[in-house]
């Protein structure tokens, strides 16, 4: 069987682009809530010297990694702001003082077993560096009683037209990613590594179609070029043929689903201790007069990014902080980068007002999810607010990809309207 | 502090719009609308236009009277009065054909919402209201070449049989737009190619018609290419607001739809089942679309729960 999904315009402007790196920040704000799960409060006050790999911030939950300093300098201030999805989250903002010196505590971990292999991911502040940022050592946290992990997914399929940040990674580090899958592969006893890339990336499959020959148990997938190629479930499905159904998550499958640059992360932690202080980003869209991959501190503002990429801000009138289908609009281009961004687009275009007219049941959204959906039906459902009708269509499963928004002739917006959906199906 | 415009993802949408799929409905009649210029002359040219003005100018009186915003640039509305006009006898006085257009854009389309919200096709439904009102003028058949000479039967009431080719090239009497079978399927490959319509609904129409006819002894071809067949299976079985939403349900419509007009065909007495066949599935849509639900892939349903545990 093969699932649905879209054919989009690649736009990868950047793909021969090497990552430069920015001139370091006078100052980072670093926020709390990097990623999905609950945010991490500040361990530092201020006027705390700190150095790169400082930890500043933590808690004590499941869903939380620590965050580090990404530069050396002195804590200025504890702040607050506001995140995209209207939510307040408190910050540590950060003087440089320039020199970027690491903090002379980083050791590398010892990682002999699944549970130090999982206290190291932790520890290294590891999130999903694709988009939603799933904190990486939760996704090793299993029942190795109850389940066999046999399948390790490298996710490079960067599905999401633009970004190439993933891609600079396969191009720049193989040895770091390669590093990593084998690292994790040796610990979990895991028999098969996949690492998926989109065919639009024949460069990275010819390299590690190269860089693994002759080693039994890895695997090159090519993936078709075709819009969610790269979500979690889908790439999963299409290494390994299983299907996670609902209420049930990916490892209950025996299988684990890495991006390619967390995977790099991981490796470079496992040999250096440095943790997750800076990452590559894609910095494109029309309004970016030199389309590029930069490597910088998190906590750097973006709009400083926007000018090493030479924007033209003048005339900029959207940003948008991952990729054009699944990425977040921002208001301020003074936000810090976050872990989990991997691309930043500005368009000088505001977003089209297209006609609008009433569904004509094409059926072109319900041939274009990924997941075999009826968003035509959420959509009418939602608008009687029929949380019975809502759920007996899986509106739970909806990954928000934007695949039916995108085809829907009538521009009805169904994504938009299937979140709204969703929040209702499960209030009260 | 500059503000930015924020707005929900997807930031980029595809650039197929209503409008554009209704331009390129509207495209594929004209294969057939030379057609009909050609064997019924300028008058059924005129006809065609008539009925298309006619349709938007009703969508927009009815829109201003019911104080909704104009709609007629979403094209739709001429594409019924093209259809209509095809499901009309080139001899058709214009205040009837006016009637016709009244009655698919007002009664049929606006009064139940507009644009989407109608449970019949509207192009259908005013041909059979004008059938049942003015029978004699709607079967006022002319002969192609003697327009206004000799008043002929279609191939199907006729005696004298035409051949093949006569009917696959439009030779032969019938409605202004239907006679074509050639100048229907290019504008029909026409809409395949350009994505606009899947051909499932269609085929399995045409295939049930070839194959129930085979079965029942009457020629298999020659039933194929007579009547409204060609022109409702690819243009009015295609209609997405009036037929169902998945491939599935669409094979199902065509196949209803097939052997409706066979039964009414050989056992009604009546000549014309294509119209009455696309009507009723058009009523049964909703309930095609409920039986015809994709599961979602990892979806659990009740049934198979229930099933998992016996
Ligand atoms: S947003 Fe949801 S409903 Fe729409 S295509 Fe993606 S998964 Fe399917
Ligand atoms: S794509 Fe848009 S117009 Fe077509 S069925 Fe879905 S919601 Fe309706």
């Amino acid at each position: 069987m093969r699932l649905n999904g879209i054919r989009l315009p690649h736009h990868k402007n950047t793909e021969n682009c090497e990552t430069v790196d920015i001139k370091c920040p006078e100052r980072v704000i670093i926020s709390m809530s990097q990623h999905i799960g609950a945010p991490a409060e500040p361990t530092v006050k201020v006027g705390d010297e700190v150095k790169v790999g400082t930890k500043i911030g933590d808690a004590d939950l499941r869903m939380t990694c620590p965050i580090h300093s990404s530069v050396s300098g002195r804590v200025d201030k504890l702040g607050e702001m506001l995140l995209p999805n209207g939510k307040v989250c408190r910050t540590v903002e950060i003087v440089s003082d320039g020199k970027m010196e690491p903090d002379e505590g980083l050791s590398p971990p010892v990682i002999t077993d699944r549970a130090s292999l999982a206290a190291a991911v932790r520890a290294s502040g590891c999130c999903g560096m694709g988009g939603a940022g799933f904190p990486t050592h939760v996704k090793l946290d299993y029942d190795e009683e109850k389940v066999h992990i046999d399948t390790l997914i490298i996710n490079a399929a960067e599905c999401e037209p633009y970004i190439t940040s993933d891609y600079r990674e396969l191009m720049e580090n193989h040895e770091r990613v390669i590093g990593g899958m084998k690292l994790v592969r040796e610990i979990l006893g895991i028999e098969r590594v996949v690492i998926g890339i989109e065919e639009n990336k024949p460069k990275a499959i010819a390299l590690f179609r190269d860089k693994l020959s002759g080693e039994s148990g890895f695997e090159v997938m090519k993936l078709r070029s075709s819009y969610p190629q790269g979500a979690e479930k889908v790439i999963a499905y299409y290494a390994t043929g299983r299907i996670v159904e609902e209420g049930r998550i990916i490892s209950d499958y025996g299988m684990i689903v890495l991006n390619a640059s967390t995977t790099g992360l991981i490796w470079d932690y496992s040999r250096t201790g440095m943790p997750f202080v800076s990452r590559r980003v894609t910095v494109d869209g029309d309004a970016v007069g030199k389309p590029c991959n930069l490597r910088a501190p998190i906590g750097t503002q973006i709009s400083r990014l926007l000018e090493a990429a030479e924007t033209d801000t003048e005339n900029m009138k959207r940003l948008i902080a991952g990729g054009p289908m699944m990425g977040i609009s921002l208001y301020d281009p003074g936000l810090p980068l976050l872990k989990t961004n991997n691309a930043f687009l500005a368009f000088k275009s505001e977003a089209k007002k297209e006609m609008q007219t009433n569904c004509i049941k094409c059926g072109r959204c319900i041939a274009a999810c990924p997941l075999g959906l009826m968003p035509a039906e959420f959509e009418r459902a939602y608008d009687r607010r029929d949380r019975e009708a809502l759920n007996r269509l899986k509106i739970n499963l909806c990954m928000n990809c934007g695949s039916c928004s995108y085809v829907c002739p009538a521009k009805r917006p169904l994504a938009e309207k299937n979140q709204l959906a969703k929040g209702f199906a499960i209030s009260r | 502090m500059k503000e930015y415009t924020v707005s929900p993802s997807p930031h980029i949408r595809a650039g197929t719009t209503t409008s554009r799929i209704m331009l390129h409905v509207i495209i594929a009649t004209v294969p057939a609308m030379i057609a009909s210029a050609v064997f019924f002359g300028r008058r059924a040219l005129m006809l065609i236009a008539f009925c298309a003005l006619s349709a938007m100018l009703w969508e927009r009186l009815i829109r201003f009277v019911m104080k909704r915003p104009d709609s007629t640039d979403d094209l739709s509305a001429m594409v019924t009065g093209i259809l209509l006009a095809f499901n009309l006898p080139a001899t058709l006085p214009v205040w009837m054909a006016a009637i016709g257009t009244f009655v698919a854009i007002v009664v049929v389309k606006q009064m139940f919402g507009g644009l989407g919200q109608n449970f019949a096709n509207p192009a259908i439904v005013g041909r059979i209201v004008l059938m049942l009102s003015f029978t004699s003028h709607m079967t006022h058949w002319v002969l192609p070449d003697n327009v206004d000479a000799v008043t002929s039967a279609t191939p199907l009431v006729t005696e004298d049989k035409f051949s093949y080719l006569d009917l696959f090239l439009g030779h032969c009497g019938g409605c202004l737009g239907e006679t074509s079978k050639l100048a229907l399927l290019i504008g029909a490959g026409y809409l395949a190619a350009m994505r606009v319509i899947t051909l499932h609904a269609p085929l399995a129409f045409v295939g049930t018609v070839y194959l129930f006819s085979a079965a029942v002894g009457q020629d298999p071809i020659y039933q194929m290419l007579s009547g409204g067949l060609i022109l409702g299976a690819f243009f009015m079985a295609t209609d997405y607001v009036t037929t169902p939403v998945t491939n599935k349900g669409r094979v199902v419509f065509g196949i209803g739809c097939g052997i409706i007009t066979c039964v009414i065909r050989f056992w009604c007495n009546a000549p014309e089942g294509v119209s009455y066949s696309i009507l009723l599935m058009n009523i049964v849509t909703p309930y095609i679309d409920m039986f015809t639900r994709k599961k979602a892939v990892g979806g659990i349903y009740q049934k198979d729960k229930k099933e998992a545990s016996e």
